[in-house]
């Protein structure tokens, strides 16, 4: 009949090896709207389509500055999303108070993804309901990271997650080649553009529901960087302008059959 | 200041933070931890119209040596980046370098928590506060250190906070602290606030008046503080090698580097 025998707590293994509630946890994330993180040699953004509840109310914020040298895009409750970023931001600055040094990303989030799993594991506990992107600048350069509920992490070159995510991907996957050597502003006209992929039919990107956050280095191994900035509002209608009037954008690539 | 910072009570003839005590063996020999030093040097700050000005020697000492002729005691709080760029508030702090550190690491922490929570940088007023809870929350075993805060106020007038090591605070418009702090609170309340200036040829007692108090121009402000270090460095030893300054304005941070006499 149904599987809600071993989907009561996280802490119950189904006889084909699954735990339920980690599962059912993912589904959150892809109830959240799409947010899309990009990777290149030298800068790393997140771009989120933000949603609001309804035409009165504000848009749910999607990416959060951390520190200086990162930043995360969420999809799913965005309350759990709160608490991880939290611990983050302490984690980060306790690495500059103790250690006088930047938080390397993949400890980061190293330590986020053994905090989710922990939840997996404990009677009582459930799993985060939240999807994340974390990208940053370390001293091994750029970096963009994928987060699920299970605790699974692993480093992308370019990931997307949540609703609709899926077109977003097939874009990504077919720019990928690109990614690589393009530039801080090529890279959000990408980003944008794989958001607008995963857009249902009536909808279009505006300054309100986007949002886009880029960290970067400022020249080639070099160890200023370009610190964490979250665009927002007005300041992302440049680029919002440039996907929305043609998305054959010099390298045109990408076609859209309606 | 000084004085607290002794453990024998015979050496507070002169103002100098190490011990004099002779060390004549006599008896059985004592030992014990004491937690606190005193690493010297002086700081300074003003507040103008639309800045403020926060200065300090550079200068660490300890007894009759120097550790160091560079060693900022004045620095800049609750920036988003490493370098402290985007920064509107300035922490002074004088006495104790280990816990003057201690406490500056401890605040930027908290400005920058605040700016994660709250969205935007933290008023001086609310700094100002918070600071000195942070030094009573230690009241038992206290910072040994005095702190100037410097900043902006909401109304983008220049604002000084000074402290005591315990928490006490006042907002004031000037105001010296550490070793040479006698030497130059008096010239500034001379120069700053015009004490005991008198308009010219006005006469004799009731029919003396109080000079004019005007808000003295930036330029002005910063030949005081400059003025002010040259006479304390010749004046207190633990005071010497280089004047760190911060002006906070409108539009950020400056940093001006002078050196002073190395003796």
């Amino acid at each position: 009949m149904f599987r809600n025998n071993y989907d009561n707590d996280s802490v119950t293994f189904s006889p084909q090896g699954r735990i339920f509630q980690v599962e059912y946890a993912s589904e959150a994330v892809k109830q959240g709207s799409v947010v899309v993180g990009i990777v290149s040699k030298t800068h790393a953004v997140l771009v989120a389509l933000k949603r609001n509840a309804e035409e009165l109310s504000s848009y749910q914020k999607k990416v959060i500055a951390i520190d200086e040298h990162l930043g995360l895009a969420l999809a799913g409750l965005a309350s759990d999303a709160r608490v991880l970023s939290n611990f983050m931001k302490q984690q980060s600055l306790s690495s500059r108070l103790t250690y006088g040094r930047a938080i390397p990303l993949e400890r980061l989030v190293s330590s986020i993804g053994d905090r989710a799993q922990t939840n997996t594991q404990h009677y009582g506990k459930r799993p985060y309901g939240v999807g994340l992107l974390v990208a940053g600048v370390d001293e091994t350069g750029p970096h963009l990271f994928e987060f699920q509920p299970s605790g699974m992490t692993q480093e992308m070159v370019a990931c997307a997650i949540g609703a609709r995510s899926q077109m977003a991907r097939t874009y990504l996957e077919r720019n990928l080649e690109k990614f690589a050597d393009a530039g801080r502003e090529e890279l959000v006209k990408h980003g944008l553009a794989a958001l607008k992929e995963s857009l249902a039919q009536d909808k279009e990107l505006t300054v309100e529901n986007c949002s886009v956050g880029v960290v970067g280095v400022r020249a080639e191994g070099a160890k200023a960087i370009e610190a964490f900035k979250l665009y927002d509002g007005m300041e992302v209608k440049q680029w919002v302008d440039l996907v929305a009037e043609g998305n054959e954008t010099a390298e045109g690539g990408m076609e859209v059959d309606s | 200041m000084a004085a607290m910072f002794s453990q024998n009570p015979l050496m507070n003839g002169p103002n100098y933070s190490f011990n004099q005590a002779p060390t004549t063996a006599s008896g059985n020999k004592q030992h014990g931890f004491y937690p606190y030093t005193d690493n010297g040097g002086s700081t300074l700050a003003i507040s103008g119209n639309d800045f403020t000005i926060i200065a300090g020697d550079t200068r660490s000492t300890s007894g009759y040596n120097i550790n160091t002729r560079y060693a900022p005691k004045v620095f800049k709080i609750g920036g988003t980046t490493d370098s402290q760029d985007d920064a509107t508030l300035v922490l002074s702090v004088v006495g104790f370098a280990a816990d003057g550190h201690a406490l500056k690491e401890r605040l930027d922490a908290i400005v920058k928590m605040y700016r994660y929570q709250h969205g935007k940088p933290m008023s001086v007023k609310a700094c100002a506060q918070r600071l000195s809870t942070i030094l009573y929350g230690k009241r038992f075993f206290p910072y040994y250190v005095t702190a100037i805060l410097g900043g902006l106020d909401e109304d983008g007038k220049g604002a000084v906070y000074s402290y005591d090591p315990v928490g006490s605070y006042e907002r004031e418009q000037c105001r010296a602290a550490g070793a040479a702090a006698s030497l130059i609170m008096p010239f500034l309340d001379n120069q700053v606030n015009f004490k005991n200036q008198y308009m010219p040829g006005i006469g004799e007692g009731h029919a003396l008046a109080e000079r004019e108090k005007i808000p003295l121009p930036r330029n002005e402000v910063e030949d005081l503080v400059k003025d002010a270090f040259d006479s304390a460095v010749e004046r207190h030893i633990e005071v010497g090698d280089g004047l760190l300054m911060m002006i906070i304005t409108k539009d950020g941070i400056e940093e001006i580097f002078k050196p002073l006499k190395k003796d």
